[in-house]
């Protein structure tokens, strides 16, 4: 049986505590949520926390607030996050990516907060220690290569959240709480691309809340590549997410890709502005998006057709925006209605 | 002693498997549920190189660090093992030469796991690596890098060739040859139970071994051999496997381990393999490329098949030399085949050792023979379930291989999925992107020959009975899902007349139970239940000679129904079952009876024709519906409907269950099983490593991505099968790989030759098409393999008395 | 609050939680899961492991009546939850009617993915007790099976399903 390794462990009663716990412990300390993300990571030695700072008393994160948006605690499960009132209506796409992710259980399990910290993922990287052994371990964890391409100066493991592409897609904003003070920014400024470093949250940052604008006049979704209807990580995530006159007309438009890069790649959907999701638009756009995509040989699937179906990919998302009926195709990739 | 006539009462009938209640209780206990006083904890370290020499092992780190009890290396193993006499070729630990990432070359025994772990860590192996080969091509391209010593030559694990009749003569008269290369990927069985071992010492000083393994027998005589024991002294129990689909036939060296451990400590100790670990034991399913050189007459007739196999073997024996011959032999028992030759070669690589998976050798060339016929029918203009339905092999008829067909309902399955599956109405009618396939396979009811040389029974089944009326059947057989308890008790129920409930079945125990050979090629149902027949009638007709005198009648007219015993003429007088026993006891004491049975000899006499014969042949026909998205490639599956010939289905909702779940299996191994590997770039690094070992990464189908499957059960009894019960675990998971191939050609028009068939390379075929190509992706050529002289064998039609004999036309000359 | 706020390297901790609806108190290794803690101190082996990475569903069980798999949950985070098991699913002597229909309708071959659907399907039939087909298929799809292709799980759980309304009645 795949065992964790030792590790102390500290469950504070608040989020100032476990910013002081964090501050104080330094590198040695994790947090721990969910645990979906890091207990397996754990187990198989990529990640070997001399303590681990749980967040499950903190109460404070598993709040919803309405105001001029909605306020998400962090520490909401997957599943408790599909129950709040009104999301699928309001933030579809929001829905759709949360309720692809994993499996029922695990989005029991998993939290937002934890989907939004994701470690990047490469079959070269999360494989057993003896595995990683066998191959002389990679850059991001004990070795010195990326295996992906050799030649690349960074780590080149992918950016597998499914939720992250829907919120920038739907223009949400972070909290993050640190013991010497908080801060807000968009969550599309979390990120960069760098496998490694691929979350510019600090070692003494808690994420503790998302923010997400009033969805007034927006519409949302998401659409998501894998080989099975559940378990599996995205090969593809595209959000789009766009605010339409009442004749269809674009007033503003979002569209995110996720896992064809190490972190969320934005698309620009300027030439959407003005005018209506028209078929040659949404081409237009696709091809764009295509061109961006950077699949790796690292992941599931042929990397040459994780390419080529980018566009139709982004295709199915503005056509929902849209308002096509796209269930009968929403069927056949995702194997349920999400 | 024929009984009177009765109608069948629990055979036929669906009813609640016997041990079902303990597995929804959660009750019943695999291997790794099993814990004992002072037990200690095995693991294993594995090679991190694909090919190396131990050069040294230093575990004096490991032996110091607290909580260890012992650590074993290769100098505690001299012996090596292998489940087949012909390929002893595997130590439990790697003495002095590593051959795959995950060969085991060290153990630590434990207080716990976590310390074992620990202590694992703390071993250094110094290994001089050795060139790599990962691919039968490089295999027969090197032979100078030898991964074995023994086998035909270089990396040559096992080559043959037979010839049954002049194949290129019939081939050079025929109206079309159509000449094809398939591959088939390797893939493996992924149970959910990962494999455990407890072993122990019990109170007499034996040796207890408690163990996920599908065949105990064949265990037992491996751990006698490698451990340098009496077999008297070694007991092995096979635990209730979470599912095996082969990959627990062979015995593994974490088996040996714990067992030596056990020896020399005293106490119990226990492993349980890590899921990478049981991808590394893997077994699995072959990797195969094949050629098929197939001769039709005009009115679509095969006239002769020229087969050609190229099997990737990995890094040890295994089943091999089986797996090679069935990589062909079954090939001409369903559709009539005057002339047949195939060639087979198994090769060594670098990797995890292939070996039995569902199916054995036969789903690779019935995946190409089943497309082939797809691409025949659209030459021909047929419609490929008649091109299908006009060729099948006749009952009672023989291969030109000398095979003894028996029963077959291939006609009837073909003619029941057509109707289920509205095929008339689908096949070439549907709109764009969709489409529908057929296939047909069969399967052997077990294989006619032992894996080791020997005359005795293949299964044994003893009887107990007492006067409480309880009913104790012992047999040696191995219940690892697929209901083997159930038809054992449903068997000896149905002859004595009693329910299931009072029947207390006791399996898979080598010290109590009488020999079975083990759970593998779909041999159980056919032979332990013959046994179990045997045996059973055999008691009863104690009780019937017993009982006759006060029932007023004559012991042919006893009759044992519904728990009770009665004249046939006064159904009305009678006694219980319980009643009828105590009577036979007083008279005639203590009451046991044994039942065995072994397959009949089979008509060929040529050296290697022990293999393919069987005593009966299920087979199998499936449709399969599909959806293409003609922009991405992306595949899905609405509907399979199989129909399958199984003689008669003992507990039908069991018998649905092994049809669906083998449909389940064929269409993961048709769309994403795969079990793939990865070198990194050589200037680098010599790394060979398997791509994905991990129940993540390794994608088996969800519960979402499984289609609703109908399924039709032929019945018709065939007179060697108990009640006239044929397999069904393993023939139907055959024709699903070729029909969904099929239908994506029905469905937009491209061909994809090999497996998975994934949305990718649907996509590459479309783009052909549309590019005036030749819309098919799969392998382009065959290579050049140093097949010997094939063995020539005239077809029985052909004046042949199955022995070897001379090619009518001499080597060489023209085939005119 | 209990000891298990804080845990110091390599002793044992003392837990408190409702198993099966017993009260149950035990001593184990900090570092254990769920799933270690039931099978190994509780001697509670019906719940099973196939990798113990959350990627087979194999280790499910209810915790506050939701299934969560056991594998990944810290044992240590489960003090004073009600964590329910396949043991805990008779009543008495009489099956639950999920074990009942997944024994009669052919939902348990092998049996070792069967307390973890069965459990996973407990939960489903809790909050929705009439699903569609498709319904069940989606809650269970966490469940990998290799025996069944699944169609019979769906007929058991469906079977159950109906059992359970008609007792509601």
């Amino acid at each position: 049986m795949m065992r964790l390794p030792w590790f102390d462990y500290r469950a504070p009663r608040s989020v100032e505590e476990a910013a002081k716990i964090l501050a104080w412990e330094g590198d040695g300390a994790m947090l721990i949520a969910g645990g979906t993300d890091l207990l397996p990571n754990m187990k198989r030695r990529h990640q070997m926390p001399q303590t681990l700072v749980s967040l499950r008393q903190l109460e404070a994160l598993k709040k919803v607030a309405n105001g001029s948006g909605l306020r998400l605690g962090a520490g909401l499960t997957l599943s408790e996050l599909l129950a709040v009132r009104g999301l699928r209506e309001r933030y579809r796409g929001l829905a759709q990516a949360a309720a692809q992710v994993a499996t029922p259980q695990l989005r029991n399990m998993g939290t937002l907060g934890g989907n939004l910290c994701l470690d990047t993922r490469c079959t070269y990287y999360n494989q057993n220690y003896e595995w990683r052994k066998a191959i002389d371990f990679c850059m991001k964890k004990d070795g010195a290569v990326c295996w992906v391409a050799t030649a690349s100066k960074r780590c080149l493991a992918v950016s597998s959240t499914d939720t992250v592409p829907a919120l920038i897609a739907l223009g949400a904003r972070v909290k993050l709480v640190a013991a010497a003070g908080e801060r807000e920014i968009a969550l599309a400024e979390l990120y960069q691309n760098d496998g490694i470093e691929y979350l510019k949250r600090k070692p003494d940052e808690i994420l503790t809340e998302v923010l997400l604008p009033k969805a007034d006049g927006w519409t949302s979704s998401y659409w998501k590549l894998r080989r099975r209807g559940s378990f599996d990580f995205p090969l593809l995530g595209v959000a789009a997410a766009a605010k339409l006159a009442a004749d269809g007309t674009v007033a503003a438009a979002r569209l995110v890709l996720g896992a064809v890069s190490s972190h969320p790649l934005v698309i620009k959907c300027d030439a959407l502005i003005g005018r209506k999701l028209t078929d040659d638009a949404i081409a237009a756009i696709g091809e764009a998006a295509e061109s961006r995509a950077k699949p790796m040989d690292n992941t599931d699937m042929d990397l040459r057709w994780r390419k080529h179906v980018v566009a139709d990919f982004a295709g199915y998302a503005l056509r929902e925006l849209r308002g096509d009926d796209m269930s009968a195709m929403r069927l056949r990739i995702a194997k349920q209605m999400v | 002693m024929s009984a009177p006539r009765k109608r069948l009462e629990v055979v036929g009938k669906s009813r609640r498997r016997v041990d079902g209640r303990a597995k929804v209780l959660g009750q019943l206990r695999f291997a790794d549920d099993l814990q004992l006083p002072r037990m200690l904890h095995a693991k294993l370290l594995r090679s991190p190189q694909p090919h190396a020499v131990i050069e040294s092992i230093d575990v004096q780190r490991a032996r110091a660090h607290p909580g260890v009890h012992l650590v074993l290396t290769g100098k505690d193993f001299p012996v090596p093992f292998g489940i087949m006499p012909v390929s002893q070729d595997e130590y439990p630990l790697a003495p002095e030469r590593v051959r795959y990432v995950g060969d085991p070359v060290a153990a630590v025994i434990a207080r716990d796991e976590q310390t074992a772990g620990e202590a694992l860590e703390l071993i250094e192996v110094k290994y001089r690596a050795l060139p790599t080969i990962a691919t039968p091509e490089e295999a027969l391209a090197h032979p100078e890098t030898r991964i074995h010593d023994y086998g035909e030559s270089g990396n040559i694990h096992r080559n043959q060739a037979y010839e049954f009749g002049d194949v290129d003569e019939a081939l050079a008269h025929s109206d079309h040859v159509f000449d094809d290369v398939f591959f088939y990927e390797g893939n493996t069985h992924l149970p959910i139970e990962q494999q455990a071992s407890l072993a122990a010492i019990d109170g007499e000083g034996k040796l207890l071994l408690s163990s996920s393994t599908q065949n105990p027998h064949y265990l037992h005589r491996q751990l006698a051999r490698v451990l340098q024991m009496p077999a008297s002294q070694i007991r092995v129990i096979a635990c209730s496997n979470g599912g095996g689909f082969g990959g627990k036939c062979d015995p593994g060296g974490h088996e040996f381990v714990v067992c030596k451990a056990a020896l020399l400590l005293g106490r119990p100790v226990k492993i349980g393999l890590t899921r990478q670990e049981v991808f590394y034991v893997h077994r699995g399913r072959h990797p195969v490329l094949m050629r098929l050189r197939t001769g039709v007459s005009q009115d679509g007739r095969l006239t002769a098949m020229h087969l050609q196999t190229l099997l990737d073997g990995g890094a040890y024996g295994s089943h091999g030399p089986a797996a090679t011959f069935y990589s062909g032999v079954l090939t001409p028992v369903t559709y009539e085949l005057p002339r047949f030759k195939f060639e087979a070669c198994r090769v060594f690589t670098n990797k995890p050792a292939c070996g039995p998976k569902r199916g054995h050798g036969t789903p690779q060339p019935r995946f190409g023979q089943e497309i082939q016929l797809d691409k025949i029918a659209e030459k021909l203009a047929l419609d490929p379930a008649e091109l299908r339905l006009g060729m099948v092999t006749r009952p009672g008829s023989l291969t030109a291989s000398w095979l003894r067909v028996g029963t077959t309902g291939l006609a009837e399955c073909i003619r029941k999925v057509v109707e289920m599956s509205g095929w008339k109405d689908k096949h070439r009618k549907l709109p764009a992107g969709r489409g529908v396939g057929i296939a047909c396979s069969t399967y052997m009811c077990g294989a006619g020959v032992s894996i080791y040389w020997n005359k005795m029974p293949h299964s044994g089944v003893q009887l107990l009975v007492d006067r409480s009326g309880q009913v104790t059947v012992f047999c040696g057989s191995t219940e690892i899902g697929q209901g083997s308890d159930d038809v054992l008790a449903a068997i000896v129920a149905e002859v004595l007349g009693v329910d299931t409930g009072v029947v207390r079945c006791v399996t898979g125990d080598t010290a109590i139970t009488p020999v079975d050979l083990g759970s593998y090629s779909s041999r159980v149902t056919i032979m332990m239940g013959n046994a179990a027949v045997q045996a059973a009638e055999r008691m009863r007709e104690q009780f019937a000679g017993a009982v006759a005198e006060q029932l007023g009648t004559t012991p042919e007219r006893v009759v044992f129904s519904q728990g009770r015993v009665f004249a046939a003429e006064d159904p009305g007088r009678g006694m219980s079952f319980a009643e009828a026993v105590a009577i036979t006891e007083s008279k005639l004491g203590t009451l046991s009876a044994v039942g065995s049975y072994t397959p009949p000899k089979p008509p060929g006499k040529y050296k290697g024709g022990g293999v393919g014969p069987s005593p009966a042949y299920s087979f199998s026909a499936c449709v399969v519906e599909v959806e293409v998205d003609e922009k991405t490639g992306w595949i899905h599956v609405p509907k399979i409907w199989i129909a399958h010939d199984i003689g008669r289905a003992i507990n039908p909702v069991l018998a649905r269950g092994q049809v669906i779940g083998s449909v389940y299996m064929g269409l993961g191994e048709a769309l994403m099983e795969e079990q793939a590997f990865r070198r990194l770039p050589p200037k680098l690094s010599g790394a060979l490593v398997h791509r994905i070992p991990s129940m993540l990464d390794y994608k088996s189908l969800t519960a979402l991505d499984m289609p609703e499957v109908e399924v039709a059960l032929i019945e018709d009894p065939d007179p060697n099968c108990p009640f006239g019960a044929k397999e069904v675990g393993q023939g139907p998971l055959l024709p699903v790989m070729p029909a969904v191939a099929n239908a994506i050609y029905d469905a937009v028009g491209v061909r994809i030759d090999e497996l998975p068939i994934t949305p990718d390379k649907v996509l590459a075929a479309l783009e052909l098409k549309a590019a005036g190509k030749p819309p098919r992706i799969g392998p382009e050529r065959f290579p050049e393999v140093p097949y010997p002289k094939p063995m020539f064998v005239l077809p029985p039609w052909e004046g042949g008395d199955g022995n070897e004999s001379k090619m009518p036309r001499p080597l060489g000359v023209a085939a005119s | 609050m209990s000891g298990t706020a804080r845990i110091e390297r390599r002793r044992n901790v003392q837990l408190r939680l409702s198993v099966n609806g017993e009260d149950t108190e035990v001593s184990f290794a900090p570092y254990k899961t769920l799933l270690e803690l039931l099978r190994e101190d509780l001697g509670l082996t019906g719940t099973k492991h196939g990798c113990e990475l959350g990627e087979c569903g194999a280790c499910a069980v209810l915790i506050d009546g939701e299934p969560q798999l056991s594998c990944l949950k810290l044992a240590i985070e489960c003090e004073g939850r009600a964590v329910e098991t396949i043991e805990g699913l008779a009543r008495g002597n009489a099956l639950h009617p999920l074990q009942a229909a997944f024994a009669d309708h052919g939902g348990s071959q092998c049996g070792y993915c069967t307390p973890g659907v069965i459990m996973t399907a407990k939960a489903l039939l809790e909050r929705e007790p009439n699903p569609s087909r498709d319904r069940i298929r989606e809650a269970t799809a966490g469940n990998l099976c290799r025996c069944t292709g699944y169609q019979q799980i769906v007929d058991a759980i469906e079977h159950a399903a109906s059992e359970l309304r008609g007792e509601a009645k």
